[in-house]
């Protein structure tokens, strides 16, 4: 079994907030597995639940009004949902980080940039304060901060966009995690600083070893950086597959009409920029069937009574739809 | 590990002024508070006024010598007549010791009434001198007790949230719903025959309806500060959540509250002495502000004549509200983020 275990392997991970308005379906039945080192890409539009199915793993969910209501998330063999809080404590940090989307937000402002890096180190690894500092200025060092040793004491506000999520991922590998969950980590930079943010964290991984889920909604990054993608679509994953597969092959409408929204590069300027007809659905009780049928162009009166599963359509590729033998890459 | 190293281009070294000792001694946040505080004339003038006060307050021994053998917060009075009299009136009787500087300043052996007597002869002066202590001392205790209670209710509700934030502000609803200054009296004029007449009925009074405001604040801004980002990053690190709350949001939340409490100091303050006016505070011939007004209650109509019984410690009191405001009012411009742009 040790040879072929996967580094983590999330199984029929189900994630449901209660509100007022009703129960919102956030995260439906998501399973996928991740190999030690790997990049995996989870693409989908702003409340696909990609950012929550993080959370879930993370087990960052607000209880109440969240809940995971089922399901499994295999780090290493253990069930990250049955550890206690403090068991749970000691993997955040230490096994599996993350970062997130804002660097403006997600570094504190009254504490110097060291103070929240060097926070993680004496708690994970029980690193005196100097050993704290001296690890604290080389991994700044190793993100690009200049000057690190003087910087380490700045606060938040003197760095600026790109240099605080540089910080944030030099805070998100301190204690050499061996998952990076990367939670839109481009989308607040401005393009040029997205580049070097991507190069940053392809080379760190590089270097580290440790494996790398870029969540976005930017099909361009995860072209260049992951392996394999996940799309996801209203709470599920509608299509899997190696990135190349995908993007050459694509078997589900809705990728499709991702990757057909891109800008072109074709010299086609002045043509109008293609979009997905219709809305994302209310997750707040989903119609039975599939969640994309409503907006589908290849949509049947089967679409809107049973919900497809994902099954084979190519080597590692797996896609959810009834149609899926008829969809083309416009 | 060195910058050479990397193949990515890295930020170019930004040029930056240097701190000065000050700022590396204090840390930049304290430094620029600091900083904004001298640089802004209100809060001079704030800190002057209250300097003095303060040194009034350490030097009221030098500045109006009490008589031997008594209590020093009795203001001496020279006779018993119901006509207040006159700044510079001659002491005739029981007069206290005469200060070091007063020969040197005049060249006289003779102490006099600086300020006029109150009625009932007691000595304006010295109730001035020796109630800045007591002012002093009422409002930091009575702001201090309360903001420990209020910090330590606001924090409890904003933690642990549900019922226990139900309860706990509740409770705060209880309190808030009567009017301050009527249910300070009532609970200083309950207590006043249990605890005996003195400073502590009516500081007790205070403190109990006191706390409300620092609890609603706090836990306010706790509540919005947990739902930031740099909170899940903490505890995306592993961080236990009594550390987040303590090292995390309590410092970034903390500020309001004591910009709240710096300027309820003077409010208090004032407040303690309006109990005393009304004879629910301290003992007669307690040196105290509120008490020396009081004094002047059945003059009033002759003001004219008798300007200087309300004058001098109706002056006195409002600049010591005045000055906690004004630094105050200066504290919470430094600190709100807002407005560090522009200095």
């Amino acid at each position: 079994m040790a040879g072929t275990q996967h580094l983590l392997e999330v199984r029929n991970l189900t994630t449901r907030f209660h509100t007022e308005d009703g129960v919102v379906h956030a995260v439906n039945d998501v399973s996928y597995t991740l190999d030690e080192g790997d990049t995996l890409g989870v693409v989908g539009e702003s409340g696909c639940g990609k950012s929550v199915h993080a959370l879930s793993i993370m087990r960052l969910i607000q209880i109440p009004p969240g809940e995971i209501a089922g399901g499994e998330v295999i780090f290493r063999g253990q069930d990250l949902l049955k550890l206690s809080d403090d068991e749970m404590r000691k993997v955040r940090g230490a096994e599996i980080a993350m970062i997130f989307q804002d660097p403006m937000t997600s570094l504190n402002p009254v504490k110097t940039v060291g103070f929240q890096i060097m926070e993680a180190l004496i708690l994970h690894k029980g690193m005196d304060k100097a050993s704290a500092r001296e690890r604290t200025v080389e991994l700044l060092t190793l993100v690009g901060i200049p000057e690190a040793a003087q910087r380490v004491d700045d606060y938040p506000h003197q760095f600026s966009g790109g240099m605080r999520q540089r910080a944030m991922i030099a805070m998100g590998l301190s204690c050499d995690p061996s998952i990076l969950i990367a939670d839109e980590p481009t989308t607040a930079l401005d393009v040029t600083i997205q580049a070097q943010i991507v190069e940053l964290v392809k080379r760190l991984q590089h270097k580290f070893g440790m494996a790398v889920i870029w969540i976005t909604h930017d099909l361009g990054v995860i072209a260049g950086m992951a392996r394999r993608v996940n799309v996801m679509y209203a709470g599920r994953i509608i299509e899997s597959g190696p990135v190349k597969e995908i993007y050459a092959n694509p078997h589900h409408p809705y990728t499709v009409g991702l990757l057909g929204s891109l800008p072109g590069r074709s010299g086609r300027t002045s043509s109008r920029l293609f979009s997905i007809p219709g809305e994302p659905p209310d997750l707040v009780g989903l119609p039975p069937g599939c969640a994309f049928a409503p907006r589908c162009h290849y949509q049947t009166p089967r679409c809107l009574k049973e919900t497809p599963p994902l099954e084979e359509v190519g080597p590692g590729h797996i896609a959810a739809c009834w149609e899926k033998d008829k969809v083309r890459r416009v | 590990m060195t910058a050479q190293e990397m193949p990515m281009p890295t930020l170019a070294p930004r040029t930056r002024r240097p701190p000065n000792w000050l700022e590396a001694w204090l840390g930049h946040d304290v430094y620029r508070t600091v900083k904004g505080l001298v640089t802004n004339p209100m809060s001079v003038a704030g800190m002057i006024l209250l300097g003095l006060f303060i040194f009034i307050a350490a030097a009221a021994p030098m500045l109006a010598p009490p008589l031997p053998n008594a209590d020093p917060y009795n203001i001496p009075r020279d006779g018993y007549g119901d006509v207040p009299k006159s700044p510079g009136t001659e002491w005739k009787s029981r007069q206290p010791p005469l200060p070091f500087w007063w020969k040197a300043v005049t060249g006289k052996d003779q102490w006099v009434h600086l300020m006029g007597t109150a009625s009932g002869q007691w000595d304006i002066y010295y109730g001035v001198i020796w109630g800045t202590r007591t002012a002093l001392f009422a409002g930091l205790t009575i702001t201090l007790c309360g903001v420990l209670i209020g910090v330590t209710i606001g924090t409890l509700s904003a933690f642990y949230g549900g019922w226990v934030d139900m309860v706990f502000m509740r409770i705060t609803d209880l309190f808030m719903a009567f009017p301050f200054l009527l249910t300070a009296m009532t609970l200083s004029a309950v207590l006043t025959p249990r605890l005996g007449k003195g400073l502590l009925a009516p500081m007790i009074a205070l403190i109990v309806f006191s706390w409300t405001g620092f609890a609603r604040l706090l836990r306010s801004d706790i509540l919005s500060l947990r739902e930031r980002e740099y909170v899940l990053a903490a505890r995306v690190i592993g961080v236990k959540d009594t550390r987040i709350m303590f090292r995390h949001i309590l410092p970034n939340a903390i500020f309001p509250t004591l910009v709240l409490a710096s300027m309820r100091i003077g409010s208090y303050a004032i407040t303690f002495a309006g109990l005393s006016f009304m004879g629910i505070g301290a003992e007669v011939g307690f040196a105290d502000w509120g008490q020396l007004l009081s004094f002047a209650r059945d003059w009033m109509t002759q003001l004219r004549e008798y300007w200087y019984i309300v004058m001098y410690p109706g002056v006195t009191l409002v600049l010591f509200v005045l000055s906690w405001n004004l630094v105050g009012d200066a504290l919470r411009d430094v600190l709100d983020p807002r407005m560090q742009g522009s200095r």
